[in-house]
């Protein structure tokens, strides 16, 4: 019988300097604050967000080492939370990262069609990215809004009550705002203010 | 001191102590097997689940049963508690679905397997698994990988007890391994290519207890029951010194820490002795040893142990079982 | 019947804010209670009002926190559990949005029951937008007084953070939760001991639902006899119901626990009965974790009593007919929904969300989703629905946290009502690999 692989590459350190801008320092000085004197590391999740956000779209082992660099840990204590947590992308994703909710209540109420149908309008399966580097398809777990069926969330937005008519012009917004670079929800860091 | 009766024996224990550390003190087949606790790893624990074992009364104050078996290797000893281990049918029947549960996504590849012939999971499968296997789907499947030039990491064979974890935390150091992903498929990585870079690296081979973790020096050298286990010692700056040396004729092939009767270390060793120290000049040695648990080692024969009669319906049901699949 | 607590004022335009929400009584409880009440006597109210958790388990709220541990010195934390992942629970996502204030509020009075100086929000990563509105409203709370040094002029001050996860189920789990809030994987801790006793940062720790906390307010506010007035025996106070599948109004319901389930369902107030005139099939009335039960017996207990919206009436019958009111998470099955897809689909999420750490969860959840995988897509032959009953059972109690029960509890269930579903599966699978499963039909003239 054939096995089922698991490909958990090795990533590779580039060596690249990375920073934070100073505005987002000054935030994330305030967010390891939160936490008590010696207990800097409970900072790593919400850093990682930001990391994830400011520099580049996804986790590389340099913005990793960075991460644990801020928060005199080993980097091993970040690659082990980056890879647990399903937020937190590892390679490279596409600008816009889609993820349809496929569980239960949203599958029983037509999650399953929006993935069929996203999938065949973006021409790519679960978990590619488009050639133009613009979206990236992700099939995800509940993502607490039942009640909205069917979901999905693009970059940390929701999108509620789906039909393929609504998906057509969520799609093209995106598409016409991709080329200016505004955010059209607040950022992470943004939220600690 | 607290008292605790473990399969109708009793005995009395300190406060603080586990309900696997007093089962370890009365010895034999009291003692439920434990493939994830490590007595000198702190945290060690409670992942494996094969040391499940039924807490009958809570307690002198309060002699209500626990509600679920619990994990023996972390429950603490409160006074009065009586347990049931082997006595306990519920007890047999979760060990015999953990030991399918470890199996299903085990390669099962101990022909081919340096750990064959000393492995805790052979042992645990033997004493309590079945003759069938119910599962049917594809295992999964990693690629084997070196950390470092000295181990090698057969990430199929791990049950994830997470013993080399705590001890490249604990006694190596720097820790640059860890546990990466979750669920079914986590593993054990550098998440990039990485070796430890500690003395003491070599001790999670030892600890490991089955064959994800192997001695570089020594793979597919020999089988382990064709080797001599031999005490010896010699003045080692880093550590103790104190090892064993498994050697045919005069040939050292390899060097493991000394182990106790429940298969741990006694003292860990440095790199440089269990590595580089194999000429038989390096050393004192003091004689043979005999390894006291292990199946085949144990002088090529294996005597099941016989427990209280209440185990045999179970067998014979066992075995009906079998039959019937 | 009928009587809100939580939601009463949660259609109020901008009570997010401090000032709408003050001006409608807000934050009374933190002044009567720091005012005029002393820590012990509020544990006393919430022990009086038989609340209990909310986020599924139902633990005696009072209960829970006379288990901190009060002799340590070390300092004592307040986490408000806001990680609402269990499949069919948007309730507290609700609650945070509407009504932030309401929690802080809640929080306030029990850290000082508590004697607690920090308090943690852990919500979900998802809920990415929440993270704004709780700052938000945890500013304005601070900088009314409500929040940091000597609050309302009393020796009592409480800083209180919200810490944003990442995705993962587990993190639910309240010791799962705390490694996660220490910036650890979501490794569920072994017990004992209790987070009442070495919590976070290895510290006494009480976590709590949102809902929960948001309780506690009119607890101080009305006493504790005012609210176990409210509903029906051991289940006291109101629960909020998050409904959802093949309904006509899905939503968050703020009930009065007693009413009955049928009228839950069938009411226009309510779920306003099955979408499209449908009948219905079955009732996953407490997040997906729970048994899923067929209509007779979500209507009816197997004694023929009318089964009601409590802790108790939903449990009725064990597991053998019964199912729990689990976290609120009402998911509603017409008579097309696919039980075998479904429980196929429940299976996948365990699967997906098991940690790792033990060996039960972590191999029996990926064996349950692959059998139920090939059965769901006419590969299964009948050896394995009993299987699948046996793995289930196995994992069932020999896990380290409850997520093994969780996964185990929707499988057992469908099988146990639904076995001819499994049957029909097996029997006919080229009929099986031709059903269209998708609903979208049902919206295309929504717009």
């Amino acid at each position: 019988m054939s096995g089922q692989k698991i490909n958990h590459i090795l990533h590779q350190k580039l060596n690249i300097p990375i920073c934070f801008s100073e505005t987002t320092l000054q935030k994330v000085h305030k967010i390891i604050a939160h936490y008590p004197e010696g207990k800097q590391k409970s900072a790593l999740i919400p850093l990682l967000h930001i990391a994830q956000e400011e520099l580049g779209g996804y986790l590389s082992v340099d913005v990793m080492d960075y991460i644990a660099d801020l928060l005199k840990i080993q980097p091993i204590e970040v690659y082990e939370v980056a890879t647990f947590y399903s937020q937190y992308y590892l390679d490279k994703v596409g600008k816009y990262v889609i993820e349809v909710c496929r569980t239960g209540p949203c599958a029983i109420c037509g999650g399953e069609d929006i993935q069929d149908y996203l999938e065949e309008k973006l021409h790519i399966k679960d978990g590619e990215t488009t050639a133009d580097g613009l979206f990236t398809l992700k099939t995800v777990e509940c993502l607490g809004a039942c009640g909205y069926a069917p979901v999905m969330q693009i970059n940390t937005e929701f999108y509620e009550h789906l039909t393929p008519a609504k998906i057509d012009i969520i799609l093209e917004d995106l598409r016409l705002n991709a080329t200016n670079d505004k955010h059209s929800d607040k950022t992470w860091a943004e939220k600690y203010s | 001191m607290l008292k605790i009766t473990i399969d109708n024996q009793t005995i009395e224990v300190a406060e603080g102590t586990t309900i696997l550390q007093a089962a370890r003190k009365i010895g034999g087949s009291v003692v439920p097997p434990a493939m994830c606790w490590y007595s000198k790893l702190d945290g060690s624990g409670g992942k494996c689940r094969t040391c499940l074992v039924k807490v009958s009364e809570g307690s002198a104050k309060d002699p209500r049963p626990l509600p679920k078996l619990v994990a023996s290797c972390r429950t603490p000893v409160i006074d009065g508690m009586v347990v049931q281990n082997k006595t306990s049918p519920e007890v047999l029947e979760a060990r015999k679905a953990i030991v399918e549960f470890l199996l299903i996504n085990h390669p099962l590849d101990c022909p081919v397997c340096d750990q064959a012939g000393e492995c805790d999971l052979q042992d645990l499968s033997y004493d309590n698994g079945k003759v069938s296997c119910r599962y049917q789907e594809s295992r999964r499947e990693f690629d084997v990988i070196d950390i470092g030039n000295l181990i090698k990491l057969h990430m199929n064979r791990c049950i994830l007890c997470f013993r080399c974890v705590y001890v490249a935390e604990q006694i190596a150091g720097k820790r640059v391994h860890g546990i990466l992903y979750r669920g079914d498929v986590s593993e054990i990585s550098t998440y990039i290519k990485n070796s430890i870079p500690n003395d003491f690296s070599g001790n999670i081979i030892d600890v490991c207890p089955v064959g994800a973790l192997t001695d570089k020096t020594f793979r597919f050298k020999n089988r382990v029951w064709f080797l001599k286990p031999m005490t010896a010692h010699r003045n080692c700056p880093t550590c103790s010194g104190k090892v064993i040396a498994w050697m045919f004729g005069n040939e050292i092939y390899r060097i493991t820490g000394r182990k106790d009767e429940f298969g741990e270390v006694e003292e860990f060793i440095c790199n440089k002795c269990r590595f580089e120290k194999k000429n038989i000049n390096d050393w004192t040695v003091e004689g043979p040893t005999t390894i006291k648990r292990h199946s085949v080692i144990s002088q090529n024969h294996y005597e099941e142990i016989k427990t209280p009669s209440i185990i045999n319906p179970l067998e014979e049901k066992m075995e009906k079982q079998t039959n019937d699949e | 019947m009928g009587r809100k607590i939580l939601l009463e004022n949660s259609d109020i335009p901008n009570i997010k804010s401090f000032d709408v929400f003050r001006a409608h009584g807000g934050y009374f409880s933190v002044e009567k209670a720091l005012k005029t009440m002393a820590p012990d006597e509020i544990i006393e109210e919430v022990k009086k009002s038989g609340l209990r958790g909310r986020g599924g388990a139902g633990f005696p709220t009072g209960l829970k926190w006379t288990f901190l541990d009060r002799k340590s010195n070390k300092p004592r934390y307040l986490v408000c559990n806001g990680d609402e992942s269990e499949p069919g629970t948007f309730k507290d996502r609700y609650l945070m949005e509407k009504l932030p204030h309401l929690l802080i509020e809640g929080m306030i009075c029990s850290s000082f029951a508590l004697g607690v100086n920090t308090a943690y929000i852990y919500i979900r990563g998802e809920f990415k937008y929440l993270l704004g509105i709780l700052n938000q409203a945890i500013n304005e709370a601070y900088k009314n007084g409500f929040l940091g040094k000597n609050i309302l002029g009393t020796n009592f001050s409480l800083d209180m953070y919200v810490h944003p996860g990442a995705g993962a189920y587990i993190c639910g789990e309240e010791t799962a939760l705390l490694e996660s809030l220490e910036g650890k994987r979501g490794n569920p801790r072994i017990k004992p001991p209790f987070p009442a006793v070495v919590g976070l940062y290895d510290c006494p720790t009480v976590v709590n639902n949102v809902e929960t906390l948001a309780n506690v307010g009119y607890i101080v506010n009305f006493g504790g006899d005012a609210y176990a007035s409210i509903g029906l025996g051991k289940s006291t106070g109101t629960k909020l119901i998050s409904a959802c599948g093949n309904i006509n109004n899905p939503g968050v319901y703020e009930i009065e626990l007693g009413m009955s389930v049928e009228d839950f369902i069938y009411k226009e107030e309510f779920c306003g009965g099955i979408k499209d005139k449908l009948e219905l099939k079955a009732v996953v009335p407490g997040g997906s974790s729970v048994p899923i039960v067929p209509k007779e017996l979500i209507l009816f207990t197997a004694s023929g009593e009318k089964r009601l919206m409590t802790y108790e009436s939903l449990a009725e019958g064990g597991f053998e007919s019964g199912t729990m009111l689990g976290s609120g998470g009402f998911i509603v099955y017409d008579e097309n929904a696919c039980i075998v897809r479904n429980t196929w689909n429940f299976s996948r999420f365990y699967h997906h969300e098991s940690c790792g750490q033990c060996s039960p969860c972590r191999e029996g959840t990926g064996w349950m989703e692959k059998i139920l995988w090939r059965i769901e897509h006419g590969h299964g032959n009948m050896k394995d629905i009993d299987l699948l009953v046996s793995i289930a059972d196995k994992i069932e109690g020999n896990t380290i946290c409850p997520l093994g029960d969780a996964a185990a509890w929707p499988v057992a269930s469908a099988i146990r009502h639904f076995r001819e579903d499994f049957i029909f599966h097996v029997q006919y699978p080229e009929i099986v690999k031709n059903i269209k499963h998708g609903a979208l039909y049902k919206y295309e003239n929504q717009d």
